[in-house]
């Protein structure tokens, strides 16, 4: 039997602090669908991922009320699309063949919405060396791809540890961010909102935008992602005087039981769908709901607003407190496992950046401690194709030097200027438009190719 | 043959009154739910109740049995909650 503490401890964590499992991500190959004929190519497409995922949402419901913990999204990852299209567009002129790529997109959205998901990953590349010609194409096709679908999401690879960083890759997705805001004008650029640029881009990755079906990945797998920010913000609450050693604990022991409910959450799923169980990611990720936020940790810990000196500092334990609690908690870790800083969806986040606590700058410093890189930050809609790129260069290069995970959300809000609200809706939620540095970075993006890889990847 | 058990915690919490313990195991009982063990206390002023009840031979699954109770608990002024054992036992248990 167990004991009362035990219970109420569980119903409270669910109940009073949102406790949750994130996502439960199927990640589906579909390298088997390629085919020069893009009519049939479709047909294979929305057949697999229609006949592999139809009974995730029914599957991933009865595991939720079985253990009454709810699992917040049920999403599809699938092989990045750039893969795929090579063999449709071969003798293809450029036009056509970006009409191609963003039909495959058309034929996601439709299997997402009749699988009822309300996203599905992986239309993007991985040009961290180079384009090949699906690459450029498919890149070329995001703005309109993103514009004319609901759910689909797409993650471009730009650098790795062991690639470099491809400039011209950054200067295109600067390009690529700009249009896609342009294009999704009329709902405040949402479309950024479903397109992340990556270094070290995770094959296993259960969360939006970045998730793909990594092509090490075995046919179908499911991967977890866990939740929690408010079962750790309400152990730090309840401990204002500990000091940072027994704070660390706390938050470990706290850490170990969200994951363990992620993974039993992960295994029953993947046993019921009859797929691999992948991995559970460690990241703490929170929502726009109150409470619900990793901002209100690090205030929590004592510092006024986050992005006040200190932050970094409170980010680091708190990143590798949960790692350490988690690492135990679950049979294989992967994902990106870090604490995840999306600025829009954490309102702690947002009323930080209002009180003018919380900049680009600092955020970009905490990223180096913890993961996703600048996430969800609407900037002014005027900010320069190559500003946008300078931004996504610095993140790479953290990135690529610590051997991190780490990607970056920019939302040009057209006709939005520094301070302007914008209103994303749903998890997306609400935020201000930051400052971007208004001092030019043009010439240096400009230099294209790549800057190879660093020492740091000289390992064997 | 016996079924293997399926154990499921069911937590009930609310102002005391005469007639929950009733109440709950009669709606147990009347759907085929055996009581395996049983702990009450009082928290924060609260009445709590923790079952271990075995599902196995139940006429309902789970999902039912889940609205089912729920809606007792109502009709008695109770919070009703009932989750598969595992939970505890990943989540509290090495």
């Amino acid at each position: 039997m167990f004991s009362t503490e035990e219970v109420i401890e569980t119903f409270e964590m669910i109940s009073l602090s949102h406790l949750n499992v994130r996502t439960v991500t199927l990640g589906i190959n579909l390298l088997d669908c390629a085919d020069s004929n893009i009519k049939k190519m479709k047909e294979k497409v929305y057949n697999k991922i229609v006949s592999t995922a139809g009974n995730l949402v029914k599957e991933a419901g009865l595991v939720e009320r079985k253990y009454g913990i709810p699992i917040v999204h049920k999403r599809i990852a699938v092989t990045p699309i750039s893969l795929l299209l090579e063999s449709a567009i071969r003798g293809v002129a450029r036009k056509s063949a970006v009409a191609r790529s963003i039909e495959i997109a058309e034929v996601l959205d439709k299997a997402a919405k009749d699988v009822r998901i309300d996203f599905i990953g992986g239309y993007g590349a991985l040009v961290q060396k180079g384009f090949t010609k699906g690459d450029t194409v498919l890149i070329d096709s995001i703005p309109e791809a993103l514009a004319s679908t609901e759910r689909v999401c797409s993650c471009v690879n730009i650098a790795g540890t062991k690639a470099g960083i491809n400039v011209d890759a950054a200067l295109k997705m600067g390009s690529v961010v700009k249009q896609t805001a342009i294009k999704t004008k009329d709902r405040s650029g949402i479309g950024c909102a479903k397109l992340v640029c990556f270094s070290n881009a995770p094959e296993d990755n259960p969360f939006m935008a970045g998730a793909f079906h990594g092509p090490g990945e075995s046919e179908n797998t499911i991967n977890v992602g866990i939740s929690g920010p408010g079962v750790i913000r309400n152990i730090v609450e309840k401990s204002p005087k500990t000091d940072f050693r027994a704070l660390a604990e706390l938050i470990k022991r706290a850490a170990f039981k969200i994951t363990r409910a992620g993974e039993l959450i992960g295994q029953e799923v993947a046993k019921s769908l009859n797929v691999k169980f992948g991995i559970v990611d460690l990241s703490l990720a929170p929502t726009p709901e109150k409470g619900d936020s990793i901002a209100n940790i690090i205030e929590e810990m004592g510092v006024e607003y986050c992005g006040a000196p200190g932050s970094t500092a409170a980010l680091m334990l708190l990143t590798d407190a949960v790692k350490k609690g988690g690492s135990m908690a679950t049979s294989f870790v992967g994902g990106i496992s870090g604490a995840f800083i999306p600025v829009s969806e954490d309102a702690g986040m947002v009323n930080a950046a209002k009180k003018g606590a919380l900049t680009l700058e600092k955020l970009e410093a905490m990223t180096s401690v913890c993961s996703a890189g600048l996430d969800m930050i609407a900037i002014p809609g005027n900010t320069s194709t190559e500003t946008i790129a300078a931004i996504i260069l610095d993140v790479m290069a953290i990135g690529v030097i610590n051997n991190k995970a780490l990607g970056v959300r920019l939302i040009p809000v057209p006709g939005k200027k520094t301070g302007d609200a914008v209103q994303f809706g749903g998890l997306f939620g609400r935020t201000v438009v930051m400052p971007v540095s208004k001092f030019s970075s043009n010439n240096f993006v400009k230099r294209g190719g790549h800057i190879p890889s660093p020492l740091a990847s000289l390992r064997n | 043959m016996p079924k293997k058990p399926e154990r499921v915690v069911v937590t009930v919490m609310g102002q005391d009154r005469v007639g929950i313990v009733a109440g709950i195991s009669q709606t147990l009982a009347e759907h085929g739910v055996n009581i395996v063990d049983l702990t009450s206390t009082e928290m924060r002023g609260l009445f709590i109740m923790i079952m271990l009840v075995d599902t196995a031979n139940s006429k309902k699954p789970l999902s039912k049995l889940q609205e089912v109770l729920k809606e007792k608990g109502k009709a008695l002024g109770v919070q009703v909650m009932a989750q598969h054992e595992d939970v505890f036992r990943y989540m509290h248990r090495i």
